[in-house]
């Protein structure tokens, strides 16, 4: 692991390596991946805290760095290729515990038992030569020392608990034998079979119809209330950050533009990439439009991101501010609303008027 | 949308009231076969006998979840696969059992769009290769040559004419999905059937695609039918839409009467489990219907109506009788028994025990008296 200099600091994070301001406190982390093209700048400073009992969404489009963010707080990032690979730099702190400079065997003990993750596709996610039950032992005895009998009535428990069927006979089944939906409700109780205090959930619906979506996203929902756990909601799908989160995060070319709570991004949003995605959404909720309003262009390269404003080059605003800032110099975070911070040039008042003047009512 | 999209259009052929694509009775069963032999020992029925009909210049839109048929459904109006039953007619000629010889020249007039935009694209060719193949296969020699027509056909679905020699891992998804579209659109076909066209784009992307896909139907003058499982995007191309379920067509209408009055009760609960992005409408959700379980499997799909396992309306006669897709409205099509707002068919039939619990009434606003949640077991 290199130590990159720290530059960009954004403007909420006290300097210095003061005491966690949150159950999990990530500051200005930075996940580089050296490649024969360049250095992929997956994650380029990224700030943000989450309290235990609340929701964080993170929505960004492919190649913006949420994966990424999940698996460095996880610490799986230098598990494969022994940290040779990757350049991480920033502080996780996850209950008073710093990560990013942590031992690995550290990490490890709290991976699965403080820290747990839900994968988008289950079926790669679980081995497909061992029972579901063996997998969940498994997860269940690496942390705790406990006889085989008790961790499989533990497991049962589990399964019950989200909705398996005959949970006590399903046990035995392998995982191709579940259903898609089944097979998720499997994997989540793998992941809190050791009640861990934060939960990472990426894509956790994606692959999954729209009826047992529903069921699943309920299914976290009443699983927090129950264990108060932090859970960060990863996700392309603004439909689900609204449905389960509290605050939402917008990531766009590495880097937070925005976040707050979940109604000022709705309601309030004062980033024009959040606009765009609003936008971009056909709604079943609403009046039926004529057009959609997409975002023209494609995403930032992230081994060239562009100057400036990385978003600069898609934004139909981007020669509102005076001169030439949006192409030179790279927007800080600053706070908008309470606890609302957005990463643009415009002026709030001219970004305010903008939204309601002319976003607002085309959506 | 709803407006005819090109008046031209209508006046170009003779008969207008014929439907471009009439389909009666189709079914498509795949064999399981097991053992030495190879003896079938049961079918997959992924289509099991639905009747429609694509208007010209329409967009169809085709709804379900996984494993209802949908996308077999695609492939064989496009006779991409044989029906095992039924009939397939496009422009009045019968193209239900053509081999493959007689299915050339229908090649040019029904074209198809494909989910995923890395598979369908030959990574050894180049794009000009990969887009003037229609040419190249059917003997088509545009005017001005093959080469400007490819370049004029890049620069209309909007990438670059200069993206002629290039290959396809230098695009991204949504480059890519154009150069799809730029190739189905190539011999100006007639219909155009899109099997999950966006699903696979990010939000941003997604709206370009579906703007694109407007206009040339706008331009072009082209008949859709659109195979997609998000309602939202569904809503948005469709002038009227299918619903499909375990290889059954359930629901067929156009789409305002179908997103506000749903009369099959698995259209009712498959809209409402739309996830909405407005934050403030989570409280208003207490008329949300969470169905429960899974869908059976297509290879012993229940008896009667396939949806009674699941319908929270079903009824005795749900279990044996399958019903009929009838007009219970003016062009509203629907399988059911016990339909929402519409007259009941089979009125003081007793409910099923399985009705009861097959769904919960969510709402995650502060509920009157809220369930205690049970204390978490083996708490370290």
């Amino acid at each position: 692991m290199t130590n990159l200099s720290k530059t960009g600091t954004a403007l909420e994070t006290p300097p210095g390596d003061g005491a966690p301001r949150a159950f999990l406190d990530v500051r200005d982390l930075k996940v580089h991946f050296p490649t024969d093209d360049g250095l992929v700048k997956s994650v380029d400073g990224l700030s943000f805290q989450l309290e235990k009992g609340r929701t964080l969404g993170v929505v960004g489009e492919s190649g913006s760095g949420k994966s990424v963010t999940s698996l460095a707080v996880m610490g799986l990032h230098r598990l494969g290729a022994r940290g040779k690979n990757v350049r991480m730099s920033g502080e996780i702190w996850l209950d008073g515990k710093e990560l990013v400079g942590a031992d690995p065997d550290e990490v490890r003990r709290l991976r699965g038992r403080e820290m747990a993750m839900i994968f988008q596709d289950p079926l790669s996610a679980m081995h497909p030569y061992y029972t579901v039950g063996h997998q969940i032992v498994e997860a269940y005895r690496v942390h705790h020392k406990v006889t085989r009998k008790a961790a499989r009535t533990r497991a049962v428990e589990l399964l019950d608990r989200v909705g398996i069927p005959e949970p006590a006979k399903r046990f035995d089944s392998y995982p191709h034998e579940f259903s898609g939906g089944m097979r998720q409700r499997a994997m989540i109780a793998m992941a809190l079979v050791n009640n861990p205090e934060l939960l990472i959930a990426d894509e956790p619906t994606t692959a999954l119809d729209v009826t047992v979506q529903a069921q699943i996203l309920d299914l976290i929902r009443d699983l927090q209330k129950e264990f108060g756990s932090a859970v960060v909601i990863i996700t392309h799908d603004l439909g689900v950050v609204a449905e389960i989160a509290d605050e939402i995060l917008v990531m766009y070319g590495g880097r937070c533009v925005e976040r707050g709570p979940v109604d000022s991004i709705f309601y309030e949003p004062q980033h024009p990439y959040t606009w765009g995605l609003l936008g971009s959404m056909p709604r079943i909720d609403r009046e039926q439009t004529d057009r959609l309003i997409p975002v023209k262009g494609q995403p930032p390269s992230l081994i060239n991101v562009p100057s400036g404003c990385a978003f600069n080059p898609r934004c139909p605003y981007a020669d509102v501010p005076a001169g030439d800032l949006t192409r030179t110099e790279r927007p800080e975070l600053r706070e908008v609303g309470s606890g609302h911070f957005s990463a643009c040039h415009m002026a709030p008042d001219e970004r305010t008027r903008i939204w309601t003047e002319e976003i607002a009512p085309k959506l | 949308m709803t407006e005819p999209r090109n008046p031209a259009r209508e006046a170009s052929h003779d008969d207008d009231a014929a439907p471009l694509l009439k389909v009666e009775g189709l079914v498509k069963h795949f064999p399981i076969k097991k053992g030495l032999l190879q003896r079938q020992v049961g079918a997959v029925k992924a289509v099991d006998g639905i009747d429609f009909e694509v208007r010209r210049g329409e967009t169809l839109g085709v709804v379900g979840e996984s494993g209802c048929g949908k996308s077999t459904m695609g492939r064989l109006i496009t006779r991409l696969l044989e029906p095992s039953g039924g009939r397939v007619e496009f422009d009045g000629a019968d193209i239900t059992h053509l081999k493959t010889a007689g299915l050339r020249p229908l090649r040019r007039d029904i074209q198809m769009i494909f989910q995923d935009p890395y598979g369908s694209l030959n990574p050894r060719h180049t794009i000009g290769a990969i887009v003037s193949a229609p040419f190249r296969l059917q003997g088509v020699e545009p005017e001005g040559g093959v080469k400007k027509e490819v370049q004029g056909l890049l620069e209309r679905v909007g990438l670059s004419p200069e993206h002629y020699n290039r290959y396809p891992h230098e695009f991204s998804g949504g480059q890519r999905q154009r150069i799809g579209i730029a190739r189905a659109l190539a011999l100006k076909p007639r219909l155009v059937v899109a099997d999950e066209p966006v699903s696979a784009l990010d939000v941003s992307i997604q709206a370009q695609v579906v703007n694109l896909l407007d206009d040339l139907q706008d331009d072009l003058g082209l008949t859709y039918v659109i195979i997609a499982h998000d309602l939202s995007v569904i809503r948005h191309v469709s002038d009227r839409i299918a619903v499909m379920y375990l290889g059954k067509m359930v629901e067929l209408a156009d789409r305002t009467s179908l997103y506000q009055a749903p009369m099959h009760p698995y259209t009712k609960a498959l809209m409402s489990a739309v996830p909405v992005p407005d934050p403030r409408r989570r409280g208003a959700k207490s008329e949300r219907i969470l169905l429960r379980g899974d869908v059976p499997s297509p290879i012993a799909p229940p008896s009667g109506c396939r949806f009674h396992t699941r319908c929270w309306k079903a009824t005795q006669v749900c279990a044996t009788k399958e019903p009929p897709l009838l007009e219970l409205a003016p062009g509203r099509r629907v399988a059911c028994h016990h339909p929402e707002n519409a007259a009941d068919q089979v009125p003081g039939d007793a409910p099923l025990a399985s009705a009861r619990d097959a769904v919960a009434l969510v709402g995650t606003a502060p509920p009157a008296a809220p369930v205690p949640p049970q204390a978490p077991a083996g708490e370290q």
